[in-house]
C-alpha cells in the first residue's frame, strides 16, 4: 500500500509544517529563540484530546487548542519578557520540560505514561474524516490557511517591526515601539499555530502520550527551521519536505526499528553539519544575527 | 497639562547618576530652549551620553527629574518617552541590519500603523506620501539609490546618514543627536551641518553631543560644557569660547593640541 504510505508522509509534512513555520514566527522573524515550542504542540494535543475524548466537536477542541497553548505563549511571553538569548532559550527549554513533567505525572488528567487512547476522528458540517486522505485534504487546508495568515503578518507593518526586534530591540523601543506587547503577541500567535499542529496530531494519531512531546521532538522542528533559513518561509516549507522525507528510505533497507530510530537523529546532525557549512544562512537565509 | 507656549522644551533639574562610585551625571541643572540647537561639549566620560540616557529612560536616575514639554517625564518608559516627541540618535550605529534603508525609515514613520489586528485584517500597503516623503528625505543626501539596499551592506557614513534620517522622519517635536558627524569624513560632515542648519529653519529644536568643538561652535546657538558629571558653563558659543574656566578644564588643552 504504497499511497497509503505516501498519504502518511503528506499528513506529516502538513504538520510538521504548521510547527515549523509558526517557529519560524517567533525564532527567525522576531529573534526570540523559543525552545518552548513542543510544550505548546503538547498543550494543543492533550486539550483537543481531552475535550474530543469528553465528546466536544472537531472545532470546538480544535480552536481551544490554540487558544489554550495561546494563552500559555502569552503567560510565558511575559515571564520571560526581560531575557534575550540564551538566557531565554534556556528559560523557554525549562518550560518544554515543566510541560512534559505534567503530562507524565499528572496521571488524573493525562493518564501519565499510559496516554489518552481511542480520540475520535473528526468531524466537520456532518462530515467525518474517517479515511487518512480525506485527514489529509483537512490538513492540507489549515497549513495553507495556516502559511498565508503568517505570511501576511509577517509582510505587514507589524512584522516589521518584529524583525526591528529581532535586530536591535532597544532602537525599536526608541522608535516609540511597545516592544513588550509585540514580543507576546508573536510568541502568542506562535503558540496558537503550535496549539492547532498538536491538535491535528492528536486526532489523526487517535493516541496520545507524553514521549510525543520530549525534547528530542523539538529538533527536527528546529532543524528545518535552521535549514530553511531564518525569515525564510519558502526555506522551511522545502526544509520540512527534505526533513521529514530523508530519513523514510531506511524503512526499506530492513533495519530493525531499534536502528532506525537513531539513525534518524544522526541524519539530520550530517545534514544541519553539511548545510551550516556549505550555507551558513540555511537554504534561503537572508539574515544575520550579531 | 502640556503647555504649547513653553519655552524650555526639556528641563533637567538636579539629576543626579552614580554608576558605583563613579559620579556620572552630578546634579545637572540645564533647559533646552525651543527652535534652537544646543550643544552639549564635554571631554570622554563627562556623562554626556548618560544625560541622554536619562532622559529617553533608558536608565534611570538616582535624583532630580527630567520635564519635557511642561511633563514630568522621569521614570517613564523609553517607548512612552518616545512617543512624547523625542526622537534620537545614537552614538554606536544601531540601524536594523537584516532591513532595507526603506524599512529602516518606514520603522521610524508608521506607528500608529502597526496595530495587530489591523495588520491581520486591514490594507497594508505603504502610503504614497509615505514613499515620497522617504525618497525626499534621501535625495537630501544623495542617498536615493540605496533605497532597497541591506542596510548591513552600507558603509559606516552612510549608515550614519541613513540613522540621521531615520531620527529626523520619526514624529518628533524634539530631536537629540548623540554625535552625529563623530568618524565620518570631512565631505558628509559638511552635508549634515547643512541639514542640521536647515531643520532649525524649519522650527526644529535640537540637542546634539559633540566632540568636535568647531563643528559645535559653528551650528550651535546654545553650548552647555560638561565636566565630571557636572554643568561647567553654558552660554553662546562666543561665551564659552571666552570663558576661562571652560578654557582651562577642556577647551585650553583641546585647543593648544590642536593648533600645535
Amino acid at each position: 500500500m504504497i499511497s497509503a504510505y505516501l498519504i502518511h508522509l503528506l499528513i506529516l509534512i502538513g504538520i510538521y509544517l504548521i510547527l515549523a513555520i509558526s517557529l519560524q514566527l517567533s525564532v527567525g522573524f522576531t529573534g526570540l529563540l523559543n525552545l518552548g515550542h513542543i510544550a505548546f504542540y503538547a498543550i494543543g494535543a492533550y486539550i483537543s484530546a481531552l475535550l474530543a475524548l469528553a465528546g466536544l466537536p472537531f472545532w470546538f477542541c480544535f480552536l481551544l487548542a490554540g487558544i489554550g497553548a495561546m494563552f500559555f505563549g502569552f503567560l510565558l511571553a511575559i515571564s520571560t519578557n526581560k531575557l534575550k538569548g540564551d538566557y531565554l532559550a534556556l528559560a523557554t527549554l525549562a518550560f518544554t520540560f515543566v510541560i512534559y513533567a505534567i503530562t507524565l505525572n499528572w496521571t488524573g488528567l493525562t493518564r501519565g505514561p499510559l496516554g489518552l487512547p481511542g480520540i475520535p476522528k473528526p468531524s466537520l458540517f456532518g462530515f467525518t474524516f474517517s479515511d487518512n486522505f480525506s485527514f489529509l485534504v483537512l490538513v492540507f487546508v489549515i497549513a495553507l490557511i495556516s502559511y498565508l495568515i503568517i505570511t501576511r503578518i509577517t509582510k505587514s507593518p507589524f512584522g516589521r517591526v518584529l524583525e526591528a526586534i529581532r535586530d536591535d530591540e532597544l532602537a525599536t523601543r526608541v522608535l516609540g515601539k511597545n516592544t513588550f506587547k509585540m514580543k507576546s503577541y508573536a510568541l502568542g500567535i506562535s503558540a496558537f499555530f503550535a496549539g492547532i499542529a498538536g491538535s491535528l496530531y492528536a486526532y489523526y494519531i487517535t493516541f496520545i502520550d507524553p514521549s510525543s512531546f520530549t525534547l528530542s521532538q523539538l529538533i527536527p522542528v528546529l532543524a528545518i527551521v535552521i535549514i530553511g533559513g531564518l525569515a525564510s518561509l519558502k526555506g522551511t516549507i522545502i526544509a520540512t519536505i527534505i526533513l521529514v522525507l530523508l530519513p523514510e528510505p531506511l524503512r526499506f533497507v530492513g533495519f530493525p526499528s531499534s536502528i532506525i530510530g537513531p539513525a534518524r537523529q544522526m541524519i539530520y546532525a550530517l545534514l544541519l553539519l553539511l548545510i551550516l557549512i556549505k550555507k551558513p544562512r540555511g537554504l534561503y537565509g537572508r539574515i544575520e544575527l550579531e | 497639562m502640556v503647555e504649547s507656549n513653553w519655552s524650555n522644551i526639556l528641563q533637567i533639574k538636579n539629576l543626579k547618576k552614580y554608576f558605583g562610585g563613579v559620579k556620572a551625571v552630578d546634579s545637572c541643572d540645564f533647559e533646552v530652549e525651543k527652535g534652537k540647537i544646543t550643544a552639549l561639549i564635554g571631554p570622554n566620560g563627562a556623562g554626556k551620553s548618560t544625560v541622554f540616557n536619562l532622559v529617553l529612560g533608558l536608565i534611570n536616575p538616582d535624583s532630580g527629574k527630567v520635564v519635557f514639554n511642561g511633563k514630568n517625564i522621569t521614570g517613564l518608559k523609553p517607548e512612552d518617552i518616545s512617543n512624547l516627541g523625542i526622537s534620537r540618535l545614537f552614538q554606536q550605529t544601531r540601524l536594523f541590519n537584516n532591513l532595507t534603508v526603506k524599512e529602516n525609515l518606514l520603522l521610524a514613520m508608521d506607528n500608529k500603523d502597526v496595530k495587530f489586528w489591523k495588520n491581520l485584517l486591514g490594507g497594508n500597503k505603504v502610503g504614497k506620501d509615505k514613499e515620497k516623503r522617504i525618497e525626499q528625505m534621501l535625495g537630501l543626501v544623495g542617498m536615493e539609490k540605496f533605497k532597497n539596499k541591506i542596510s548591513r551592506d552600507l558603509s559606516y557614513g552612510q549608515k550614519r546618514l541613513v540613522e540621521l534620517i531615520r531620527a529626523v522622519l520619526k514624529p518628533h517635536i524634539f530631536l537629540m543627536l548623540d554625535e552625529p558627524v563623530a568618524g565620518v569624513n570631512p565631505k558628509l560632515r559638511k552635508s549634515i551641518k547643512g541639514l542640521l542648519l536647515k531643520l532649525k529653519y524649519q522650527g526644529e529644536t535640537i540637542l546634539l553631543i559633540e566632540h568636535d568643538i568647531n563643528f559645535a561652535f559653528s551650528v550651535s546657538d546654545e553650548v552647555i560644557v560638561m565636566h565630571q558629571g557636572k554643568i561647567l558653563a553654558k552660554g553662546t558659543p562666543t561665551q564659552i569660547k571666552n570663558n576661562p574656566k571652560v578654557l582651562e578644564a577642556y577647551l585650553g588643552e583641546q585647543f593648544s593640541a590642536g593648533s600645535s
